[in-house]
């Protein structure tokens, strides 16, 4: 029962695990404009995806003691890929400010538009639970 | 939680920008000097940044000052018999700090800073929603 709530959550959970992932991976790029020989980095979203929507857990469940049960293995992290520049600078740096904030704001978009999917899932099998004054 | 590492990125990089804006508050604030307390003049200074790895995977770059690294270009020489620092010729020799250079330099950094400063708002603002979730 318990795992049929998990199930139907996971997906845009895992979605928006990895877009949480990308943001970082993209604030790094900002971060680094200003840096010599800096290569901005990035990961296919869709790939990613794909690749951890099959095999849940992103993250491994810590054994901090020898009886724990060992939880399913973590998915492999989302393989980090270099960008292309479309001009390329002096300094060695690949980082193109206009992309990486198109970039920044189109991740963040999405993770408010999982974060919407996730919340009317939630709303849907709490009106189909039957919560008091919740989904009427 | 990954999202939270996006604040020690941006964080850095704040770090790293207004130490390049105290560089050059003080380049530009030594530009006409002459001599400074070893009696050479003001050498313009320069910071080098260089990436931070937060995490082993590489997947969180924060940046960081590695040095600051004095400008080796010549002083600038300028001609003022009058000077109480003027030599026998009648140059007086300045720092070697371009205020062009410097200015430049300076919208640089507080772009830089900007930008960081609405990355951190941005993760803060998802942060707050994803906290709301399920209400």
């Amino acid at each position: 029962m318990l795992d049929a709530l998990n199930r139907a959550l996971d997906f845009q959970a895992t979605a928006l695990t990895l877009r949480s992932e990308r943001s970082r991976v993209l604030a790094g790029n900002l971060a680094n404009a200003d840096t010599p020989n800096f290569k901005a980095r990035d990961f296919d979203f869709g790939q990613a995806l794909a690749q951890a929507a099959g095999n849940a857990p992103l993250r491994a469940a810590a054994r901090t003691h020898a009886a724990h049960l060992p939880a399913a293995p973590a998915a492999a992290a989302p393989t980090l890929l270099y960008r292309a520049p479309l001009q390329s600078s002096l300094d060695g740096n690949t980082v193109e400010m206009d992309v990486e904030r198109a970039r920044f704001a189109d991740n963040t978009l999405r993770y408010e538009a999982s974060l919407r999917f996730l919340n009317g899932q939630i709303r849907t099998l709490m009106t189909a639970m039957g919560a008091a004054g919740q989904g009427q | 939680m990954s999202m939270f590492k996006v604040f020690s990125v941006a964080g850095s990089a704040l770090a790293a920008q207004s130490q390049r804006l105290n560089v050059v508050a003080s380049n530009l604030a030594n530009a006409e000097s002459v001599a400074g307390p070893d009696g050479k003049p003001y050498k313009g200074r320069q910071v080098v940044f260089q990436t931070q790895l937060l995490d082993a995977a590489g997947s969180a770059p924060g940046v960081r000052v590695a040095q600051v690294v004095e400008d080796d270009s010549p002083a600038r020489r300028v001609h003022q018999p009058a000077h109480p620092a003027a030599d026998e010729n009648g140059f007086v020799t300045m720092s070697n700090v371009n205020p062009v250079e410097e200015m430049v330099n300076m919208i640089s950094a507080s772009r830089s800073y900007q930008t960081s400063v609405e990355v951190m708002n941005t993760a803060k603002s998802l942060l707050a929603k994803t906290l709301q979730l399920g209400a």
